[in-house]
């Protein structure tokens, strides 16, 4: 069966200056697919972890370097007409920041009307006004105090869930919601949160939640991704990986999550100050000869080549790793399975079943 | 219990626009512990970070601190000169904005910034004991001493919170306020700057007041918790007590709305929206969105009470059972 949306080997470099021969991978070696049965995945990683970049990606605003973004087993960049056109229909996005999406001359409707019109979702002014009905409401929002008002005459939160409203209407197959809730309070988070996931369950969409923040994803997901400076540390279902973290980035992260519970202390776990500092740095690794600014898949593909199918040249997490070992410096580590349901990359585990990079989907 | 080290007391900040005036802050009481950790919660537009800057009395224009007092070891710093006001600053009462990472001056040096922060507070210090001072500042941030020749763009955000904690403690203040030190921070690299703020807060004996949105990071830090609603505080009580039994109904509500890793479910926000600071409804500024809401709360404004030992309160579901009488 082709999938809705897939990233099949996407590796994603970016480039220094004209003569460095170091590049900046923001994305590794990454596979994953959206089948059609619906599900809510979380794609969490801290600043620098290649996550907006996924994206990114996914949407097609940028190409990989090398590796390919399939819709319905179509290549992003060489969509007809009319298959972009469904693309444009099927996946939508959900961006950060609630503020900078509108145009402060209109009002709030036209994010609503302009893609009835473009899609002609609706037949008469009446259907139209009915289909804005129905989606605001479906986000909690009672239309007549919404529409006819101007963005600034409403709140982050207000806003939010118009934006939601707008994906509700498209009746897309995938959402993706890049950090949705990050700039809104934490009264009305809750309900943005729960009208996503209120899409998937009743519109059966599938929904990909891009987050840095781990109890929101805990909450609406069902299977979660974990990536650290471009490669992906764990990823399964998000039980098994938010309650027993099997990788020592994961366990990190989720010991350093302050809990809204004063018995719950911050975790104990030595943190390896010096090197931790430099998390906010991306990976960079030389490809050999100069990349100029937009690395080449030539030169990119043939670094790859070389270290067997990944950019990296060990675990992302060596430096501040506690249980760091030789061989965490030698290789990135591959996918190991741990359980039904979850694998990590991490070579405490290499005792376990190696999957290649294009299983990951097959996990959970 | 140990003394106030400082008092705000009815203290009312307005930002004057054309439309009137915006009560940012209007009527907060409370006190700072010596070596206390209080926490001043609220959401956007709430009027915490403007009491931050009201406690360094940085208001600018529009802003105004209408009335109050603020008592800093029993000095109204509201009265004070300018100069006198300037000389407060940092050596006891001390600030770390937010994004205050991004306060630093790109073209120089930390070494320098640090010591620039100490001249003009005259502490004049010779060549080489103002070098071992920075090392020895540097050192209690966790930092390592090369990073005293670094420019601030050759560290990461956390080191350059870090280097602001360094300077806003430079001259040993008693009071360090800060206003969301790891907004825009990692959680693993929160936690170091938080950790270290802890460090450091011990080792001066000083206080802090920790302002922002994350309950989750109030839990973990402060001793006692503010919750602010509208320009004033709702409840003020011991973080323990505010978590395992929040008295005002909105306090509820926020506790309930969080999400946590200790139970999956549904969720549940708090319907209805924060009203405008410009038109604020009368009595209790939280009875339209309360589900507790009585006739008397939309005419009589409630006062913050302590209605159980240690535990204040500004609600009329607790005008029976007041402490004090």
């Amino acid at each position: 069966m082709t999938a809705l949306l897939e990233a099949r080997k996407v590796t994603k470099a970016f480039g220094g200056g004209l003569l460095d021969k170091r590049v900046t991978v923001a994305l590794d070696d990454f596979s994953f697919a959206i089948e059609e049965n619906p599900r809510v995945t979380a794609v969490v990683g801290e600043s620098g972890s290649g996550k907006t970049t996924l994206a990114r990606l996914l949407l097609g605003l940028i190409s990989p370097t090398t590796g390919q973004v399939l819709y319905d087993g179509h290549d992003l960049r060489h969509l007809t007409g009319e298959q972009r056109r469904a693309f444009l229909r099927d996946v939508q996005m959900i961006f950060q920041d609630p503020y900078e999406v509108y145009n402060p001359f209109y009002r709030v409707e036209h994010v609503l009307e302009t893609p009835i019109a473009e899609f002609k979702l609706a037949s008469s002014p009446q259907a139209r006004r009915a289909l804005i009905q129905e989606s605001l409401r479906a986000v909690g929002l009672r239309p007549d105090e919404t529409l006819g008002r101007y963005p600034h005459q409403l709140s982050g939160g207000q806003r939010q869930r118009i934006m939601v409203a707008r994906a509700v209407l498209m009746r897309p197959r995938l959402i993706i919601a890049d950090e949705p809730v990050s700039m809104v309070d934490a009264s009305l988070r809750a309900t943005i949160l729960e009208s996503l996931s209120q899409l998937n369950r009743d519109y059966g969409m599938s929904i990909i939640y891009i987050t840095h923040d781990l109890t929101t994803a805990y909450q609406i997901s069902d299977n979660i991704i974990v990536l650290y400076r471009g490669s992906v540390a764990e990823a399964g279902t998000v039980d098994l990986v938010v309650r027993e973290p099997k990788h020592p980035y994961t366990q990190l992260l989720i010991q350093s999550v302050p809990q809204p519970n004063p018995s719950l202390a911050w975790g104990s776990t030595d943190i390896r100050a010096e090197t931790a500092d430099v998390s906010n740095g991306t990976m960079q690794v030389e490809v050999g000869g100069a990349v100029g600014l937009v690395p080449t898949a030539a030169a990119v593909s043939a670094a790859a080549k070389a270290r067997g199918g990944h950019l990296l040249t060990g675990c992302p997490f060596a430096d501040r790793c506690p249980h760091v070992m030789a061989i965490c410096r030698e290789n990135p580590p591959p996918l190991f399975r741990i359980d039904q349901g979850r694998v990590a990359t991490c070579f405490l585990y290499r005792d376990r079943e190696v999957l290649s990079s294009e299983q990951l989907g097959e996990v959970f | 219990m140990a003394a106030p080290v400082l008092r705000v007391d009815d203290l009312r900040v307005w930002y004057h626009t054309g439309r009137g005036p915006v009560k940012a802050v209007d009527g907060v009481t409370f006190d700072v512990i010596s070596e206390e950790r209080l926490g001043l919660v609220g959401e956007s537009g709430s009027g915490k970070s403007t009491i931050a800057l009201a406690l360094m009395r940085l208001i600018r224009p529009p802003g105004k601190i209408e009335s109050g007092s603020i008592r800093l070891d029993g000095v109204d710093v509201l009265e004070v000169s300018e100069e006198h006001m300037r000389r407060l600053r940092l050596a006891t009462l001390a600030l770390v904005a937010q994004g205050a990472m991004n306060s630093l001056n790109p073209v120089v040096r930390v070494r320098e910034q640090i010591v620039d922060a100490m001249h003009d507070h005259d502490e004049h210090l010779p060549a080489r004991a103002a070098n071992e001072r920075v090392i020895s500042l540097l050192d209690q941030v966790g930092l390592r001493p090369e990073v005293a020749d670094r420019f601030p763009h050759e560290l990461s955000g956390g080191m350059k919170q870090r280097v602001c904690i360094a300077i806003a403690i430079c001259l040993r203040p008693k009071v360090i306020i800060a206003d969301e030190p790891t907004s825009a921070l990692d959680v693993v690299v929160q936690r170091q700057v938080m950790e270290t703020l802890e460090r450091v807060q011990e080792m001066l004996n000083a206080s802090v007041v920790l302002v922002g949105h994350d309950m989750g990071l109030m839990a973990q830090f402060v001793d006692r918790l503010g919750v602010m609603y509208a320009g004033r505080l709702v409840e003020v009580s011991p973080v323990n007590d505010v978590f395992a039994e929040p008295l005002h109904p909105y306090t509820q509500l926020l506790i309930a709305s969080l999400p946590s890793f200790e139970h999956k479910g549904t969720f549940r926000g708090i319907p209805g929206l924060a009203p405008s600071l410009l038109d604020r409804p009368s009595g209790c500024s939280f009875h339209p969105r309360c589900p507790h809401a009585m006739p008397r709360c939309s005419i009589e404004d409630p006062s913050l009470t302590e209605v159980r030992p240690g535990r204040w309160v500004a609600c009329h579901l607790y005008d029976a059972s007041s402490v004090t009488p």
